[in-house]
């Protein structure tokens, strides 16, 4: 449950009264750093659907093709690869077009050579 | 396709071949500012680059017809649930003024976790899609270029597909968008690490487009109970998003605070709202304002709305406005009618041009209440960041509902809104990226483990989207059911003169609005309201808004209700409309060459004052124009008027008749006509009669040369006169 407390104002500025506006100024931005620093760091080192989606849109795939990919990597624990990368591995794999070979991977094609070439620990 | 100032936007144009259709241009785009601009009469100091195409405020025929654009982007949010619609009313807020329009989306669009595509219909704003955003930029291109200034267009970065909506805004053309993850968090339960996640790439996005960016923090003020104690959070909520996108690599000057004045009068706003309003400048001067109007107290009464509204401009010229949004004023009564759009718009057109050059003259107190509150509020914001990182982040203070309680920090009351880190919609969708994660494209934020030899990772697929716009895959209609051909073949004819029917928000929606006042208490009034417009054959009648004047004297009412008619304009005569000469022409022609005229009402009528109006230069009759008026009075004899008029050597006899019983009038225009062919004067004297019964067509055909019926003005007359004097002139008659 959320708290309840009065208003003690002027008792919790006391360290900030004697600060001139610009002092102020830089300790609020300061402050704001600090808070989303570690959230920055979550975002550079993780992963969504949604991102994933996205990003394979910008390769050239339709948001059906889209998600239907990034289902299929949830399923085949690949996320953590990145879905683009899957299909661009995938179809260098093959020696095809990926766009060709991302729209058959939507489809549930190939899914056991993305696997096999992962857990294989290419890089 | 160029749009004609006459035609209507044809909607089947615009989706014609619209699965080809690039938009022209990324980025948002700012006024230009004018330094001293001379309008009319005047020199402004606070305006921007005037527009080519465009509606003046009405009282604009009074200077020049003068339409100075204020400085800041003006915003109108639309939300009708048919595009195709809102494309029209999109170009009628263009020609008042709006550079800004903002898309709301369908109710439910937050939590649809992927693209919506097709045309569906929408419930309090419209499913934002590829074909609806492209069919929107499109129209907006036309209509840019019509009104001369480019048109900012913007909708939603947020929900579970931020991401993939950033995308498809960028390769659209989009200019702005709301992206703000703690919108996500606090209003629509989505999980908070997966909105944080999913901003930072979304925002990558939209740098990459050069969007404009506006936060969600005003939504605090609409929720908390007490919309002024959240001041303090609404700082923090600003930071918090401001530094974010700034750490993704935003630039300052795209990132836009969206504040809004947290209260209206009757409290003492000003007093409330202005210190705010410095503060937020003093910290947040590297940033823009975007000041949104209030919506919290707004009702149902639209004057009430407008005040407010005015007293929000009033803010904005105190202190600061990048982009200025508007809020209608029956946004308490309804889904936003069009032509509130428009009222809108023209509240802060009106209030920017009558307060400019205000700060020229005026500053604000550098010392004493304003400044000590000022300080006092950002006081209170570094507590709250302080007590944030105290209790362990920024997810922590979250799960203990530090936000949106309506306590003014660090008092606390308890009522904030509370989420949990593994709660929400989408919880548990957040993947660690794996030391071999890598994503090939343009605009990708975070780790990304491409080879080295690589510059940019779309070159690893021959370039994406961003770069290669013929990979985007267009989809048009996924919904048999539900998409815009369907509507269209339903309205397509009220855009027709063949089926004219009222509209407020669809066309043929048939919505009217009634105002009456009832002489009895609100009870009654509120019933017998809804009875009258039953008995005007309206359907589906509602009280929209009341306001008691007097418990026992009565009530102001306003009904809406639709009309189940439409009208077949085509068979209706539509008198042309009278010509208009502009006041500096009339006055111009008149200088080269005085003009004096006789007038009276003729025969045994004793009305006057029609005449009076259009002769007297207090009621703008044809004497403000320097033309000599000599008056008989009433009851004046037909061969009098005639005399006086050779005597003083007039141009003109102006003749009012309003008895018209038995044909009276036509057959004293008759009368006049034929007594000056009989002094041999007709081919040079001009004759005009006017009255309330008379119609130009019936009063030439009586044998003078002009006639005119209610509703006439002096303008209308002295354009008439300077028309007809060349007219003779030419043919060397006079």
């Amino acid at each position: 449950m959320p708290i309840k407390r009065a208003d003690d104002y002027e008792v919790r500025r006391e360290h900030l009264k004697n600060l001139t506006d610009e002092e102020l100024e830089e300790r609020f931005w300061a402050l704001a750093e600090k808070i989303v620093d570690p959230l920055v760091e979550l975002a550079r080192n993780n992963t969504t659907p949604s991102i994933e989606r996205s990003v394979l849109l910008r390769m050239g795939f339709s948001s059906l093709e889209a998600k239907d990919i990034v289902n299929n990597t949830i399923d085949r624990g690949l996320m953590g690869k990145g879905a683009g990368n899957v299909v661009l591995k995938v179809s260098k794999k093959l020696s095809r077009d990926y766009r060709e070979v991302g729209r058959e991977m939507a489809q549930g094609l190939h899914w056991d050579l993305a696997v096999n070439i992962f857990k294989g620990g290419e890089k | 396709m160029e749009l004609n100032k006459n035609d209507k936007i044809n909607i089947d144009e615009i989706l014609k071949d619209i699965e080809n259709y690039r938009p022209r241009r990324r980025g948002w785009h700012w006024r230009e500012p004018v330094d001293n601009l001379e309008m009319g009469p005047f020199t402004f100091h606070d305006m921007s680059k005037p527009l080519k195409n465009s509606y003046g405020l009405p009282s604009s025929k009074y200077f020049g017809n003068i339409d100075p654009q204020p400085r800041p982007v003006i915003t109108t949010e639309i939300a009708s649930g048919r595009f195709e619609d809102d494309i029209r009313r999109m170009r009628m807020a263009a020609w008042h003024g709006a550079d800004h329009i903002m898309v709301i989306r369908t109710a439910g669009q937050s939590h649809y976790d992927g693209l919506i595509e097709g045309t569906p219909q929408g419930i309090g704003g419209i499913p934002v899609t590829r074909k609806q955003v492209r069919a929107q930029r499109k129209a907006l291109d036309m209509i840019e270029d019509e009104v001369g200034r480019p048109i900012n267009y913007h909708s939603y970065v947020s929900g579970e597909a931020g991401p993939d909506i950033a995308v498809m805004f960028a390769e659209e053309g989009v200019n702005g968008a709301h992206q703000d993850p703690q919108y996500n968090v606090l209003y629509r339960n989505v999980n908070m690490v997966r909105s944080f996640v999913d901003a930072a790439e979304a925002k990558k996005i939209m740098v990459w487009a050069d969007m404009a960016q506006i936060d969600g923090a005003h939504n605090a003020n609409a929720t908390a109970r007490q919309a002024w104690k959240v001041m303090p959070e609404l700082m923090v909520q600003h930071a918090i998003n401001c530094m974010y996108s700034r750490k993704v690599g935003m630039d300052p000057k795209n990132i836009c605070l969206s504040t809004v004045p947290p209260t209206a009068p009757p409290a003492p706003c000003l007093r409330l709202d202005l210190p705010y309003a410095v503060a937020l400048r003093d910290f947040f001067h590297d940033y823009r304002m975007r000041a949104q109007m209030n919506t919290k107290y707004i009702e149902s009464d639209t004057r009430e709305a407008t005040v407010t509204h005015v007293l929000n401009i009033l803010t904005s010229v105190l202190t600061s406005a990048d982009i200025q949004s508007t809020i209608t004023p029956d946004e308490g009564r309804n889904v936003p009618w069009h032509y509130n759009n428009i009222a809108a718009v023209s509240t802060a057109k009106q209030a920017f041009a009558g307060m400019d050059g205000l700060m020229e003259m005026l500053e604000l107190k550098n010392d004493g209440y304003l400044r000590e509150k000022a300080r006092e509020i950002k006081e209170r914001a570094v507590l709250f960041m302080e007590e944030i990182l105290e209790v362990g982040g920024y997810f922590k203070a979250v799960e203990e509902g530090f936000f949106v309680d309506s306590g003014y920090y660090p008092e606390r009351n308890g009522d904030g809104i509370v989420r949990k880190i593994d709660g929400g919609i989408g919880a548990g969708t957040v993947y660690p990226r794996d030391k071999d994660y890598m994503a090939p494209v343009t605009a990708h934020f975070g780790y990304n483990n491409l080879p080295d030899e690589v510059k940019n990772p779309s070159d690893l697929i021959d370039g994406c989207t961003f770069e290669r716009p013929e990979k985007i895959v267009y989809i048009d209609e996924l919904d048999e059911e539900d998409n815009v051909n369907l509507r269209l073949k339903e309205s397509r004819k009220y855009y027709s003169r063949e089926h004219v029917k009222p509209e407020v928000e669809w066309a043929g929606d048939g919505y009217i609005l009634q105002t009456m006042f009832l002489p009895v208490d609100e009870s009654t009034a509120e019933v017998v309201a809804l009875e009258i417009g039953k008995k005007l054959g309206l359907v589906d009648v509602e009280v929209v808004h009341k306001n008691i004047m007097q418990d026992a004297e009565g009530t102001l009412v306003e009904i809406k209700g639709r009309v189940p008619f439409e009208i077949d304009a085509t068979k209706l005569y539509i008198p042309p409309k009278p010509e208009v000469m502009s006041d500096d022409e009339i006055r111009e022609d008149i200088e080269r060459r005085p003009m004096k005229v006789v007038a009276g009402t003729v025969g045994n009528d004793e009305h006057s004052v029609g005449l009076r109006e259009i002769i007297d230069i207090k009621h703008g009759g044809i004497e403000k124009y320097g033309i000599e008026c000599i008056y008989l009075g009433t009851s004046v004899p037909v061969e009098k008027l005639v005399d006086a008029a050779i005597e003083a050597n007039a141009d003109a006899i102006l003749a009012s008749t309003i008895i018209s019983h038995d044909n009276i009038h036509y057959k004293n225009m008759k009368k006049i006509h034929e007594l000056c062919i009989e002094k041999g004067i007709r081919d040079k004297m001009i004759i005009a009669c006017g009255g309330t019964q008379v119609a130009n067509e019936f009063a030439v055909e009586a044998g003078v040369d002009a006639g005119f019926g209610r509703g006439t003005k002096g303008v209308h007359v002295a354009t008439f006169l300077v028309k007809k004097r060349r007219e003779l002139e030419a043919k060397g008659l006079k």
